[in-house]
């Protein structure tokens, strides 16, 4: 009984922190038009969210494609179709990989940045300050860091996908000498556009979901050393899981 | 005016205070008196349970938050640590609330900027970035950004603190200068007795949610109170006591040394 008690409370505390996330959600949005209008505060946020996250983002995808070339070669091997690897890594990557590790990898560097850096601002005053120039926060710090992140995932999931299908291919063509004409036509002819679809609304949700936990952390943040550490902590774990969580429930969607 | 911290232990109870226009008035009081929510409460940061509070003539209580904006653009605030953006330069925090409220061209914002950082002597550090400031620079850097709008308000949270004797000089001469150069009315929150006597023209002292004393600095050094005594004397003990509230010392320690 009292177990069942503590779930029901657990459930319900759940369910209050999600209102509570999805009514800031709503501020963002509202504020998100006059935001829009200061292009110099968005494109220094994508600068921030996408371009330092460049190099982990392209190294990870090469070694992902690597490892997928490798395997995937590996098992087609078995059943003679090797020529299907372009085929297999391209879907792999475009539909599950590129968003979801893209979206983990983001959390981790570009989450962490931003719940951190709003936590800092919190407990150093900065905020406040701001408030007290009559200059809205939300309007000013957090909606452009949220548009930078939104914006910047889906590219940074395509150029996960295009650089680890690279790296499939020195795999599978260079080194295990599949055919590289088998390769890149039998790709082209399987992957359709309904495919890349898929990667792209799902990079913007992740985009969106990612983006929106690490500003909420950070906003929320208790103002303290200990406060700001566990907003942080807090924003890899929740990405991580809603990540995985709504991957598979977009997955289902496209079926 | 009562506040009580979400319902909690009341901050203020019957807290009525009258701050005269273009002078500098002290706010003092022992530690967790509540002076820092008391500016908290006169900014609109936080609202009063009961009671109104009438800031240049306008009533907090129930005030549209478009209009909460515009009354803080007629007010500055001093915050304890500066509270600089710590990603702008010097001159980019001082910049700041122009580039945010007005159209101004950027020649004339260079100008209104230059023109402040003079007057608190940091011009020679505009390019500075926060994080290669002193906490007196830091703090100077804060005041020139809280008048750059020419507030009709100014707001200091305990400026004093953790400042050299030096810095400490320049702080208070500036707000001296600030005050009778700019007409503004000052309100300073401190507990350094000596330092707000040098400066304010008036001072209260709160104490247990409500104005214990109220006049000059040179009144409130003969002031017929225990607590204003205790506190401008400094003694550990007193209506203030040292200790926190806590169960009988040597029956904690006999029920400690039972347990073990």
């Amino acid at each position: 009984m009292k177990l069942i008690q503590e779930l029901l409370e657990s459930l319900a505390e759940a369910l209050v922190g999600l209102g509570a996330v999805m009514r800031f959600l709503l501020r963002l949005v509202a504020a998100s038009p006059r935001a829009l209008l200061r292009v110099d505060l968005i494109s220094q946020q994508i600068y921030n969210a996408g371009a330092l996250s460049l190099v982990i983002i392209m190294l990870s995808g090469l070694f992902v494609g690597m490892v997928l070339g490798l395997q995937g070669f590996q098992l087609l091997q078995r059943f003679g179709s090797e020529e299907a690897l372009g085929t297999a890594a391209t879907i792999g990557l475009v539909k599950e990989l590129g968003p979801v590790v893209t979206a983990l990898l983001f959390a981790g560097r570009a989450g962490t940045a931003l719940a951190s850096e709003l936590g800092l601002m919190r407990a150093t005053d900065q905020l406040s300050a701001m408030e007290m120039m009559a200059v809205d926060p939300i309007r000013r710090v957090v909606v452009p860091r949220f548009l930078g992140g939104v914006i910047a995932m889906p590219l940074l999931a395509a150029i996960f996908s295009v650089i680890g299908i690279y790296g499939a291919q020195l795999v599978g063509v260079q080194i295990m000498g599949v055919d590289s004409g088998s390769f890149w036509s039998q790709m082209r002819g399987a992957v359709s556009l309904s495919d890349v679809n898929e990667g792209i609304v799902k990079s913007s949700i992740f985009g969106v979901t990612c983006s929106l936990i690490a500003v909420y952390q950070g906003y929320y943040a208790v103002p303290t050393a200990e406060g700001v550490g566990r907003a942080t902590t807090r924003t890899v774990v929740t990405s991580a899981v809603f990540i995985l969580f709504l991957d598979y429930l977009i997955t289902a969607a496209f079926l | 005016m009562s506040y009580a911290v979400n319902g909690g232990r009341p901050v203020f109870a019957g807290l009525d205070m009258d701050i005269p226009r273009g002078r500098i008035t002290a706010v003092m009081g022992p530690s967790g008196t509540g002076k820092t929510t008391l500016l908290r409460l006169i900014t609109g940061q936080v609202r009063a349970d009961l009671g109104t509070i009438t800031v240049a003539g306008q009533e907090l209580r129930g005030i549209r938050r478009a209009d909460l904006y515009v009354l803080r653009r007629r007010m500055g605030m001093l915050f304890q640590n500066g509270a600089l953006l710590t990603d702008l330069s010097v001159f980019e925090n001082v910049a700041f609330p122009l580039r945010e409220h007005t159209d101004l061209p950027e020649r004339l914002i260079r100008q209104l900027v230059l023109t402040k950082l003079q007057a608190v002597g940091l011009r020679g550090a505009a390019q500075l970035m926060p994080s290669e400031l002193s906490g007196g620079m830091s703090r100077r850097v804060a005041l020139a950004r809280a008048i750059v709008m020419d507030p009709e308000i100014l707001i200091y949270d305990e400026p004093f603190v953790g400042l050299d004797p030096i810095s400490l000089g320049v702080i208070l001469r500036l707000i001296r200068r600030l005050n009778d150069a700019l007409g503004i009315t000052s309100i300073v929150v401190s507990h350094d007795v000596h330092e707000i006597s040098t400066v304010a023209d008036a001072v209260f002292l709160l104490s247990g949610g409500k104005v214990v004393a109220r006049g000059t600095p040179q009144e409130l050094q003969s002031y017929p109170s225990e607590v204003v005594r205790q506190f401008i004397g400094g003694l550990a003990d007193g209506p203030v006591p040292f200790h926190f509230p806590a169960p009988d010392y040597f029956g904690e320690l006999l029920a400690r040394s039972e347990d073990a």
